[in-house]
Order: structure tokens, then C-alpha cells, then sequence
């Protein structure tokens, strides 16, 4: 086990505590790099996805993790970041332009959302980005001279540096690692600053924060139009991605995803957002062996376990039916997110903190270390 | 002006029904301070229930109603065991993602069993309209509207007036205090949740002439049940109801007078407002701060 001494304050707010981790986030680096000439065209697809699902996870971390103001309107500042882009292409406005304007104006949403939100806790919080979210997607879908309503909008390939960057090129890969690389940086630069060691404290606690002199509105207010700011960077990639939007893409359905991406990934940290962005992309194609393999598997086992081949067929059919029956999506997403909440509150990240732990004090390892302590309800109302 | 009152008189009948799903997130809000949001959910099963006990079985309608709502129960019950009991206390957060959680697994399940159809239940009510002057009203509109008050009032004097109510507000107050006190806690909280699964689908058999049943109806209704229950002030019986009966104004007004596309963001619009005004909704108790 490494002992990091620490003298001065630098040393505990480095970016690298010690080389392991510049050789392995460089190894990472180089394996993403090199990518797109060794994986076929289906999983970098998946994997430009899970770039932009993780930034905004990082982007929702910011806010619900490290600010810990919960929110399930994230749908909304992907939808105006998205839209922002499309409709400002169409006047051949350079890349770089709209990229940077969608960002700017899904921070400026945030920050106008972060205002009444600022008065607002816990539950009420959650509805009132609720609301926002459904009346920002009744407002694209009827707001039809600049976001064409309900028929939706054709985006068009990233024009960069004159060339043309279709959704499939391993340049656009490129930009939304990027992308999500300059988002991770900025975002561990931010922790580190007094602004990030604000929000940390006003989610710990809200009321010690104000008497160490945190101007909690503020911190609120710039943690929301950060938050949307990055979410907004990622629906321009959302939209370029998918080459098609409409507004019944941004539902609350999405906005669940997206707090399905940092509780799965682990809420605190910003590996968890990755992590998680990982595992919710794997899901549909996980679905999809299930409809199309796993039958013919079951089959098999049964069938090398001695059943008769006109059972192993039935076995086999009956598997596929359930495979393929209506909504098993949606039972998947129910188990993983109670199952997680239960048993995994920390998160594939939590998960992996163990498993380092454990090889790390190999055999003084105690399962107590990560036990939730008992916690009995007091009320929210008189805090 | 007969147009402004019949649009009113939908727009409450509408509102109850709202009211009597936000009636359930109060009840289990004010017992535990869990926001359940997979109430729409417990509706929509306790829906499917009846149907098979009416629809199916072919049980007379009120013996239907019955074991449904004794099924429920017991389903409320269990679903409190296995998903919020392990959790209870832990940040609000895990628990809302629990039960969003929990509202995916139920929908998705009830899918699977009864297919994604609309059913529909014969009821004594069905059909029939009562006519007052030239105000016309729909027996099953007006049933919901009276099951609203009676099971409004009798939880309201359950709260107040009896044992177990108060020992489930105490348990809110302070859970380990509670303990101290000699109260049951686990038994008080599954005994709300059984209530409260109840209470849901009271509502999803009473709305079953009106919204029909199909296994995202209680993500929809569900959805604006839960502003119903903020704007009245989370945690108060009364308030779910005004709350549920203000929506349903709102509603039905802007969707009679707005152009279209109101109907449905209007109340989202009036609870931002609200909340902007009074954080803590209209019937909500004030905050106060201690450290």
C-alpha cells in the first residue's frame, strides 16, 4: 500500500497524487486514441455515445453530486443545446460558433432555472425541475417557426475546418472524447478551486457553508448554469450524433437515464459518471443478445444437460418469448436502479474502490469498512 | 357563462381525481417523508386487479373493488419490505430513485401480464349523467368526486383524531424517538404503505370508466397528481385536495380558453409560480431552520 505524504497544500489538491496515475490515465488515453483503427464501426458508435452520456453525467454530477441539488430536467438543457445547434446551422453559422453559443445559452437557461430554484429543497426541487422539463418540451414542440414543432429537425454533418465530419467518422469520435476529456479536466479543475470547495460544502451541509461565509445563492445559481452549460455542450453532439431531433426525444424518460447514468456510476465521483454512461449504452445492446442469442444458448445448455431435443426447442421458444416480450426494457431499468439503490449505493465506482481496498490490506480486509451506518428518518420539515 | 360553469364543474371532477392520487403520496410523505413515485404505478395495478376480479372472474363489481383493494394492501405492504424499509432514512434522493425505480418494474410487469390494451371496467355508474338545469355531470365523475371527500375526510380524522394516526406522525417527526416512545415503527410504516396502496386503487377503480386501464396510465396521471400534492403543500391531507382540484381547474380552463398546447403546461406553470411565491406550497407547514 502507497503512503502519500503530503506537505503542503498543493500536494492534496494535485490533479496526479502520484505517477500510477499518469501512467494509467495515459494508457487509457492512448487505448481510446487508437480505438477507432481496431474496433469495428458498431462499437465506436456505442462509444460516441457513451461520451456523450458521460458528459453529461459529469455535467448532472456537478450539480446533484457535488452541489447536491437533485434534478430531473437535464432532458430540457440537452434539448436546448440540441436545438440551439440545429437552428443556428441553418444559417451557416460556423461550428465552433454554435457550439460555444448553445453552451452559452443552456448556462444562461440553467442559471435562470438556478434562481427559483434557490429557494427550493429536496422534493420540491425535483418537481420544479420537472415542470421545467415539460414546459421547455411543450415549448419545442409548439414553437414551430424556429424548431419546426413535432415534425422535428434534420441537423446537418459538423462542417470543421472546411471539411465535412459525417456522425460514423472516427473524427467525430475524436471531438466528442474531446470534448468529454476538456469537460473531466474542467471539471476536476473547478473541485479543486474555491468555487468547487463551495458547492461540496453546501451539499454537505447548507447552513455551516453560509456561516463559513459561502454566499450560497451564488454558488447555487453558478453550480445550476455550469451544470446546464456542459449539458447544453453535449446535446450539440447529441444532435450531430443522431442527425435527427424532435422534441419527443427530451422527455422525462431521458432525464431519469441521465440520473440512471451517475447512481449506477457512483454518485460522488467523476468515474462514476463514465462508468455509468458505460453501462447504461451496454444495456440495449445487452437487450439485443438477449432477443437474438440467448435462447439458442439456453437451448443448448439444456439441451447438453440431457434434455430431449423437441424440449430444448420448447425451452428454446419459451426464452424467446420472454426475451422479446413487450417492456422487458423497462423491468431491466426498475431492477438495476433498485438493485443499485439497495445494495450498491456507492455505485460501480464504490464497487471498484472495494476491490482496490481489498487487494490493498489483502487479508485484513473487513466488509464493515463500506457498511451504511443506521440512519431513522427525522423529519425535513423542522430542519 | 354556462360554458365557464361546465368547465369548472369537469375542471373539479377532473381535479378530484387528481386529488385522490396526490391523497396517497401525502399519506405516505407525511407518515415517513418518502416521496413514493411509483403511486401512479400502485394505481394502475390496483386497476388491473379489479379487472381481472370484475373482468375477468366475472366477480360482482363491489366484491371486485373489495379484493382488489385488500390485494393492494398487502401488495403496498410487501413493496414497502422489500424496497423502502432496507433504505428508510438514507438520503431523500435514493428513496425517489427507488420508487422511480419500482414505478418502471410495476409498469413494465403489469405489460407483460394484462398486455398493453385499454380495459375498461363495467361499473354500476358507467353511464347516466345527472342533469341540474342545463349542467350535465357523469355518474362515474361525480363518483369520483364523492369517493375524494369520504376518503379525504376519514383520513384527515384518521390522522387527528385516532392512535395510530398520531403515532404515524410522531414516527415522521423523529423515527428514533418514536422507537423510545413505545411505537411499532416498521409496523406503523407498513401499515401506511398499506393504506396508501389502498387509497390507490380506490382511485384506479374509480377512474377506470374515465381514463380506462393500461399500464401507463398511472405514469401519466401520476405525473400530475405529483403537482397536485406540492402545490397543496407536501404532507397535508386538505391541501392534496385543493391542490388536485386547482390543477384540475387550471386545466380544464386553459384548455377551453388558451390556445392549444396550454392544457397540458399550464399547471406546470402555475406551480413554478407558486413555488416561486410560497416554497412550501399553500397548505404546507413553514420551514423552520435549525442547525
Amino acid at each position: 500500500m502507497r503512503f502519500l505524504f503530503k506537505t503542503d497544500y498543493d500536494d492534496d489538491i494535485r490533479l496526479f497524487p502520484h505517477s500510477g496515475y499518469v501512467y494509467s490515465y495515459g494508457l487509457l488515453l492512448i487505448a481510446l486514441l487508437i480505438a477507432p483503427y481496431v474496433l469495428s464501426s458498431y462499437v465506436m458508435s456505442q462509444l460516441v455515445f457513451v461520451c456523450i452520456y458521460a458528459t453529461v453525467g459529469v455535467g448532472l454530477m456537478i450539480l446533484t453530486g457535488f452541489t447536491g441539488q437533485a434534478s430531473l430536467g437535464h432532458a430540457a438543457f440537452l434539448a436546448i443545446g440540441a436545438y440551439t445547434a440545429a437552428y443556428l446551422q441553418q444559417f451557416n453559422v460556423p461550428f465552433p460558433v454554435y457550439f460555444l453559443a448553445a453552451g452559452l445559452l443552456t448556462g444562461v437557461v440553467g442559471a435562470l432555472v438556478g434562481f427559483p430554484a434557490l429557494r427550493l429543497q429536496g422534493i420540491y426541487l425535483v418537481i420544479a425541475t420537472i415542470s421545467f422539463a415539460f414546459i421547455v418540451e411543450e415549448i419545442m414542440a409548439r414553437w414551430e417557426s424556429v424548431t419546426n414543432g413535432n415534425e422535428g429537425m434534420r441537423v446537418k454533418a459538423v462542417q470543421l475546418l472546411g471539411a465535412t465530419v459525417s456522425r460514423d467518422d472516427p473524427t467525430f469520435y475524436y471531438l466528442c472524447l474531446a470534448v468529454l476529456v476538456l469537460t473531466i479536466v474542467g471539471t476536476l479543475n473547478l473541485l479543486r478551486s474555491p468555487t468547487g470547495r463551495a458547492f461540496v460544502a453546501i451539499r454537505d451541509s447548507e447552513t455551516a457553508a453560509r456561516s463559513m461565509g459561502i454566499n450560497v445563492s451564488l454558488y447555487k445559481v453558478k453550480s445550476f448554469a455550469i451544470s446546464a452549460a456542459i449539458t447544453g455542450f453535449a446535446g450539440v453532439l447529441f444532435a450531430h450524433k443522431l442527425s435527427f431531433i424532435s422534441p419527443e426525444m427530451f422527455t422525462l424518460q431521458l432525464s431519469i437515464e441521465f440520473i440512471i447514468v451517475i447512481l449506477i456510476g457512483g454518485i460522488f465521483s467523476l468515474h462514476g459518471a463514465v462508468l455509468g454512461a458505460i453501462f447504461l449504452v451496454m444495456i440495449d445492446p445487452f437487450l439485443t443478445y438477449l432477443k437474438d442469442d440467448m435462447p439458442g444458448v439456453i437451448a443448448g445448455i439444456a439441451a447438453t444437460l440431457g434434455a430431449s431435443p423437441e424440449r430444448a426447442g420448447h425451452i428454446q421458444d419459451a426464452a424467446s418469448a420472454f426475451a422479446s416480450a413487450n417492456g422487458l426494457k423497462g423491468a431491466i431499468y426498475g431492477i438495476i436502479i433498485v438493485g443499485f439503490v439497495l445494495f450498491e449505493p456507492l455505485g460501480l465506482y464504490g464497487r471498484w474502490l472495494k476491490i482496490k481496498l481489498f487487494f490493498q490490506l489483502f487479508p485484513l480486509y473487513k466488509r464493515a469498512t463500506f457498511k451504511r451506518q443506521k440512519i431513522y428518518v427525522k423529519s425535513e420539515r423542522n430542519r | 357563462m354556462l360554458d365557464f360553469v361546465q368547465q369548472l364543474v369537469s375542471g373539479i371532477a377532473l381535479g378530484c381525481v387528481y386529488g385522490l392520487i396526490a391523497l396517497g403520496f401525502v399519506l405516505v410523505y407525511k407518515a415517513t417523508e418518502v416521496v413514493n413515485f411509483a403511486q401512479g404505478d400502485l394505481m394502475m395495478l390496483g386497476g388491473f386487479f379489479a379487472f381481472t376480479f370484475i373482468g375477468i372472474l366475472g366477480l360482482n363489481y363491489w366484491v371486485g373493488f373489495a379484493g382488489a383493494v385488500i390485494c393492494m394492501a398487502l401488495f403496498g405492504m410487501l413493496a414497502e419490505r422489500l424496497v423502502v424499509r432496507p433504505i428508510l432514512g438514507y438520503p431523500q434522493f435514493s428513496i425517489i430513485m427507488a420508487t422511480i425505480g419500482l414505478g418502471y418494474f410495476l409498469r413494465s410487469v403489469a405489460g407483460m401480464i394484462w398486455g398493453t390494451d385499454d380495459f375498461k371496467i363495467e361499473t354500476p355508474f358507467s353511464n347516466g349523467v345527472l342533469r341540474i338545469g342545463s349542467l350535465v355531470l357523469a355518474y362515474d365523475k361525480l363518483s369520483v368526486i364523492a369517493a375524494t371527500i369520504i376518503l379525504c375526510t376519514l383520513l384527515y380524522l384518521f390522522f387527528n383524531r385516532t392512535t395510530l394516526g398520531t403515532a404515524m406522525r410522531a414516527s415522521s417527526e423523529n423515527m428514533l424517538a418514536a422507537y423510545y416512545m413505545g411505537i411499532p415503527v416498521k409496523r406503523v410504516v407498513s401499515i401506511v404503505w398499506a393504506i396508501s396502496a389502498a387509497v390507490a386503487t380506490c382511485a384506479g377503480v374509480l377512474l377506470a370508466p374515465i381514463t380506462f386501464i393500461h399500464s401507463n396510465v398511472g405514469l401519466v396521471l401520476g405525473l400530475k397528481a405529483f403537482p397536485a400534492a406540492v402545490l397543496g403543500g407536501f404532507g397535508s391531507i386538505p391541501g392534496a385536495v385543493v391542490g388536485g382540484v386547482l390543477i384540475g381547474v387550471i386545466e380544464s380552463m386553459a384548455g377551453f380558453y388558451l390556445p392549444e398546447g396550454w392544457k397540458d403546461v399550464a399547471p406546470y406553470i402555475v406551480l413554478l409560480a407558486v413555488l416561486l411565491l410560497k416554497p412550501e406550497g399553500l397548505f404546507g407547514v413553514h420551514a423552520r431552520k435549525k442547525v
